[in-house]
C-alpha cells in the first residue's frame, strides 16, 4: 500500500515538475550511461533533486538516490515519506554534533551497492547573488573514499525562479539540467584544490543563457 | 453573390486538409527517394508530424464545443506565457506578481471569455493587471530595473493571454444569419494565418532576395511576404462561403489577418533576437515553442475579432 502510494506520488511530482518547468536534460560532457556515479549540482531550491531525477532516463533514475539533509527532510511524516519512500533518498546529518553515523560511510555504502548519488556540495540552498556557495568538504571525502567513481557536475538553470527560497507557490518557468564532463580526485590533490576544481567544473557546465543576466 | 454553400465540417475538413495531405505526400515521397535525409528533410518530417498532432488536438477541442475551445486556448496561453516569462528578466521580488499572472489573471481572463462578459475581459489585463503587477512588485521593495521588469510582465500577459483569448471569444459574437456557425470563424482565422506562414516560408525559399528587416530576421523577405500574404489571401477569399463576410469582405479580412500575422512574427523575432535565442521553446518538434507557432495568430486574433465585431456582429 505504501509502495503503491509512493509510486503514485512519484508520478504526480514528476508530472508537476514537467508542467511547471518543461524541463530538458542536456548531456554535454558525458552520456547517460548506467554506471555508478555521483551527480553533484548547484542548490537553489527544494525541487533541485526532483528535476535531476525527472531528466534521468528511467533505467538510471531507479538507481539514483538523492542525498538530503536529515534535519529538514526527516522533520515531518510527509517529508520523510517523500524523501525515503518516493525518492529512495539518503538522509544525512549536516551538523557533526547530531551524527550517529558518518555521512561519508552512508554514501560510500550506497556506491558499493552500485547505486548512484545526487548531492549538493554547497550544503544548503543558495539564495543570494553569485554562482555558488563555497563547497563543503563532503564531496572531497567521498571522492577520496571511492576514487574510482566518476563525479558528474550538473547545472540546474532557472529553478530558483520557479520556487525561490522562502516562497510557497511555484510559478511556471522553463528549466534546463546540464550534465558536464565528469571528474575524479587526483591521488595527491589537496582538499581545497579539489573543491575549487569541482566548483569550476560545475560553473563551466552552466549554459550561456542571456535571460538570467 | 449570395452565400449559397453552408459552412459544414466535412467540407471544411476536405479543403483545409489539402495542404497537410500534400505536405504528407511530399514527406513520404522524400523519405522514399532520399536514402540519407539531411537536417532540412528531417525538420520537414517533424513539422508535418507536429501539424497532424496540432490539427487533431484542435479538432478534438472543437468537438468538445465552446468549453473545449476555451480550455485549449487557455492551455496554449499557459505554455506561451511560460516560454515568454523564461526569457524575461524578472527578479525574485516579482514572485507575487508572477503568481498573480499565472494563477489569477490567466484563468480569470478565460473565465470571463467563457461567460461572455466582454466589458470586463476587454479591460481586465490592459487596466487591472496593468495596475496590479507593479503594485505587487513594488511592495517587495526591489527596484532593480523596475520599469523593465513590470513592462516585461505586462507585455507577456497582453501577448500570451489577452491577445490569444480573442480567438475563443469569436464564438460568442452574434452575427445575423450565421447563428451556430461561429466556430468556423476560428477555423478560418487559424487556417488562413497559418497557411500564410507556410506560404511565406515557401515563397521566401523559392525566390526570396530582399530581407524586410535584415536586423531582425534574414529569412523574412519582401518576396516571401508578398507571395505568402497574397496567395493566402486568395485562398481565404475562395473560402468566403465559410464566413459571414461575403466575397470581398473575406478578401479584406484574410488580408488584414495575414498582414497582422506577418507583423506579429516580425515583432516576436525581434524579441528572440534580443534575447539571443533561435526558438521560444522546444515543445513542438520541428517548430520550436508554442510562441513560434502562435506568434502570427497572437497578433491577428484581436484585430480579426474587432473587425468582425464592428462590421458584422449585432453586439
Amino acid at each position: 500500500m505504501k509502495k503503491l502510494l509512493a509510486i503514485v506520488v512519484g508520478k504526480a511530482i514528476a508530472f508537476s515538475a514537467h508542467l511547471l518547468t518543461s524541463v530538458r536534460g542536456f548531456w554535454l560532457g558525458t552520456a547517460p550511461l548506467p554506471e555508478t556515479r555521483v551527480y553533484f549540482a548547484n542548490h537553489r531550491s527544494h525541487g533541485d533533486f526532483v528535476l535531476i531525477w525527472a531528466v534521468l532516463p528511467p533505467q538510471l533514475r531507479k538507481n539514483a538516490r538523492p542525498v538530503a539533509a536529515a534535519d529538514y527532510w526527516l522533520r515531518s511524516r510527509v517529508r520523510r515519506f517523500i524523501i525515503a519512500d518516493v525518492f529512495n533518498g539518503i538522509a544525512i546529518e549536516r551538523e557533526a554534533a547530531d551524527r550517529q553515523v558518518c555521512p561519508i560511510a552512508q554514501m560510500a555504502q550506497a556506491l558499493d551497492l552500485r547505486q548512484s548519488l545526487i548531492l549538493f556540495p554547497e550544503g544548503t540552498r543558495h539564495a543570494g547573488g553569485g554562482d555558488l556557495l563555497p563547497f563543503r568538504s563532503g564531496l572531497f571525502h567521498l571522492a577520496k573514499a571511492r576514487p574510482e567513481v566518476a563525479l558528474v557536475p550538473v547545472w540546474i538553470e532557472n529553478l530558483n525562479r520557479v520556487l525561490p527560497k522562502g516562497e510557497i507557490l511555484p510559478v511556471p518557468i522553463a528549466c534546463t539540467v546540464t550534465f558536464g564532463k565528469d571528474l575524479h580526485v587526483e591521488p595527491d590533490e589537496t582538499k581545497d584544490a579539489f573543491l575549487a576544481r569541482a566548483a569550476a567544473a560545475l560553473i563551466a557546465t552552466r549554459p550561456d543563457a542571456k535571460a538570467t543576466e | 453573390m449570395t452565400v449559397d454553400i453552408a459552412p459544414s465540417w466535412p467540407l471544411f475538413a476536405a479543403v483545409s486538409l489539402i495542404p497537410l495531405l500534400l505536405a504528407t505526400f511530399v514527406d513520404v515521397a522524400l523519405r522514399w527517394r532520399v536514402a540519407e535525409p539531411g537536417p532540412g528533410i528531417q525538420n520537414f518530417h517533424q513539422r508535418v508530424g507536429s501539424w497532424w498532432v496540432m490539427v487533431s488536438i484542435i479538432a478534438l477541442a472543437v468537438m468538445a464545443g465552446k468549453t473545449g475551445v476555451v480550455l485549449l486556448a487557455a492551455l496554449c496561453s499557459f505554455a506561451a506565457l511560460r516560454e515568454f516569462m523564461t526569457l524575461t528578466r524578472t527578479q525574485l521580488a516579482d514572485h507575487w506578481a508572477l503568481v498573480t499572472l499565472y494563477y489569477v489573471a490567466l484563468p480569470l481572463q478565460y473565465y470571463l471569455v467563457w461567460i461572455d462578459w466582454y466589458q470586463l475581459y476587454a479591460i481586465l489585463i490592459p487596466v487591472y493587471a496593468f495596475l496590479a503587477l507593479p503594485i505587487l512588485s513594488a511592495i517587495r521593495g526591489d527596484t532593480t530595473r523596475f520599469l523593465q521588469r513590470i513592462a516585461g510582465m505586462q507585455w507577456a500577459l497582453m501577448i500570451c493571454v489577452y491577445c490569444l483569448s480573442h480567438l475563443p471569444a469569436l464564438m460568442y459574437l452574434e452575427i445575423p444569419g450565421y447563428e451556430g456557425k461561429n466556430i468556423f470563424l476560428i477555423a478560418y482565422l487559424i487556417f488562413v494565418v497559418q497557411l500564410s506562414d507556410v506560404l511565406q516560408y515557401a515563397w521566401g525559399k523559392l525566390c526570396g532576395r530582399r530581407p524586410v528587416a535584415p536586423g531582425v530576421s534574414p529569412s523574412k523577405t519582401v518576396e516571401g511576404l508578398l507571395g505568402g500574404v497574397l496567395s493566402a489571401t486568395a485562398v481565404g477569399t475562395l473560402l468566403w462561403w465559410m464566413t459571414p463576410f461575403g466575397v470581398w469582405g473575406a478578401a479584406l479580412m484574410a488580408l488584414a489577418a495575414t498582414v497582422a500575422g506577418f507583423l506579429g512574427g516580425l515583432v516576436m523575432s525581434a524579441i528572440k533576437r534580443d534575447r539571443g535565442v533561435k526558438d521560444w521553446g522546444h515543445l513542438i518538434p520541428g517548430h520550436g515553442g508554442f510562441i513560434d507557432r502562435l506568434d502570427s495568430v497572437l497578433f491577428s486574433a484581436p484585430i480579426f475579432f474587432h473587425l468582425t465585431r464592428y462590421f458584422w456582429s449585432t453586439i
